[in-house]
């Protein structure tokens, strides 16, 4: 995970998009969020215009179309039970290329993977423009409890520092002569994740002293201003406001 | 032993400790260390120079007798304060470096003590300064090397501008060339400083004097140079030279 200087996810950059302050941009995904769940799947023109509000953030934060693309691969679970859907769906059936296909599942179906996707294509633009940190830096101005914050940064910063832990404790078993063929195999991986487990909790207790030692009282002392002006509201709301505009029209027009 | 004028740095009489599970591991400790002195606490493993560290800041608080930093004592109601003025330095920099940055790392004790804004960020540029690491400032610490992950650490409790430093096992894990160069930085440090430290070598390099802790007392107390020196003293506390050192060399 520590290959390069930055989170996988991360595209440095210093567009508009990246240099929205984080809590407002939180807010804008969950609102788009929202907004593309609230659209009624007939309306195919609609989810054509969310598609087209992200391709235009996409191009103003210039995050490469194939780094979205290859990212969305997480997506594939979804993928797989929305094709499923109308095989095994009820209802009136219709013909498709040789197959006899349910109609609702169909809906059921495209409603999934359309909404699904724009969500995922959503997260992944934030994630692209956002450091992780900064995010929780945003989260944390949003009130989420302070104490879940503080677990998602450590887990931040000791996630590759327990990796390398595993990669170390893995070379280990294989220096001498450990291969993992089947399940009998099995108890040995499990000591393994569970001398894993000590070790990390014993760093976690070392931790705490030495977070204890710099005088820690329960809260992170917050040293940086990030509050958002009303013209960063006003930019990071104009994604929500339009797809949340196509929504409700997309229920008016018939 | 005692200071002229200002109190001393630090100050521990009498102090016994007993774990939790009834393990002793302090039988009653005295030293004093003066205000600038560079001190090394010499011992084996196991020996309670953990133990003892944990003390000096009010993590472990005495079974008995007493802590005073620059004549402050260690109580409940002072422990901020303590902390302060007691920089303790971990053995795993990778314990003591927990933020996402190295300012936001270094900035956490000055930050907990209250200080905010220009005198915040004027702090965490001069401890990074003082340890020559200034251009790792935006870097996570996990993408540093050992060394440089050390120097930070220094720079952590710099940032509160200390009474005293304790160092537990500075040069642990160092290669030669950055073991140097954390030798360099602590020697132009004008702060008090107390190293817990088995790597006699480095123990004479850096301080005049040092302590030899041993089964949860201090065993001695002198100059490094005369200590090392005795051979029969360093056997009997399971303390030793590395190969090729040789004790006329130390006597000049």
């Amino acid at each position: 995970m520590s290959a390069g200087h930055h989170h996988r996810l991360y595209l440095p950059g210093d567009t508009p998009v990246h240099l929205l302050p984080p809590q407002c941009k939180l807010v804008a995904v969950a609102a788009f969020a929202v907004a593309v769940v609230a659209t009624p799947r007939e309306r195919l023109w609609a989810f054509a215009v969310h598609a087209l509000l992200l391709t235009v953030v996409a191009a103003v934060a210039r995050v490469p179309a194939g780094f979205i693309l290859r990212r969305m691969v997480i997506e594939v679970p979804f993928v797989l039970f929305a094709v499923a859907i109308p095989i095994i769906g009820t209802g009136a059936r219709t013909e498709v290329l040789g197959m006899s296909l349910s109609v609702p599942g169909m809906w059921a179906a495209w409603n999934i993977l359309a909404k699904a996707s724009l969500g995922v294509v959503a997260s992944i633009l934030l994630a692209a423009t956002t450091e992780p940190r900064a995010m929780l830096l945003g989260a944390e101005r949003l009130r989420l409890p302070p104490l879940l914050v503080q677990i998602a940064s450590f887990m931040l910063r000791y996630m590759d520092v327990i990796l390398d832990q595993m990669r170390r404790m893995r070379v280990a078993r294989e220096s001498r002569a450990f291969v993992a063929r089947d399940l009998r195999q099995a108890p040995v991986l499990a000591r393994s994740a569970g001398a894993l487990f000590i070790r990390s909790y014993e760093r976690g207790e070392r931790v705490h002293l030495a977070m204890l030692s710099r005088g820690y009282t329960g809260e992170m002392p917050i040293t940086r201003d990030l509050s958002a002006s009303g013209r960063d509201w006003g930019m990071a709301a104009v994604l929500p406001c339009l797809a949340a505009a196509t929504a409700v029209l997309s229920w008016s027009l018939t | 032993m005692t200071g002229t004028g200002a109190p001393p740095s630090l100050r521990v009489s009498r102090l016994a400790y007993a774990y939790p599970d009834g393990t002793q591991a302090l039988f009653g400790v005295d030293l004093t260390i003066r205000r600038g002195e560079r001190v090394a606490l010499l011992g084996p493993n196991g020996a309670g120079k953990t133990t003892l560290v944990m003390h000096l800041n009010g993590i472990l608080t005495a079974g008995h007798g007493t802590v005073e930093v620059a004549g402050l004592p260690v109580r409940k109601d002072t422990l901020l304060e303590i902390r302060r003025r007691v920089g303790l330095v971990f053995q795993d920099p990778d314990d003591q470096l927990f933020m996402p940055t190295v300012r936001d790392d270094v900035a956490f004790g000055p930050a907990n003590l209250g200080v905010r804004g220009d005198e915040l960020d004027r702090r965490v540029r001069d401890a990074l300064t003082r340890v020559g690491m200034l251009d790792v400032i935006d870097r996570p610490p996990h993408h540093l090397s050992f060394g440089q992950r050390r120097r930070v650490a220094v720079a952590t409790v710099l940032a509160m501008e200390p009474e005293i430093l304790v160092l537990d096992e500075p040069s642990s894990n160092l290669d030669p060339a950055s073991r140097r160069e954390l030798a360099d930085i602590l020697k132009n440090l004008d702060v008090t400083v107390l190293m817990v430290t088995h790597d006699l070598p480095y123990a004479l390099e850096l301080c005049e004097r040092s302590l030899i802790l041993s089964d949860g007392v201090i065993a001695a107390d002198g100059p490094t140079r005369s200590l090392l020196a005795d051979a029969d003293l360093l056997a009997a506390h399971r303390l030793e030279l590395p190969y090729g050192f040789a004790v006329p060399a130390l006597q000049q």
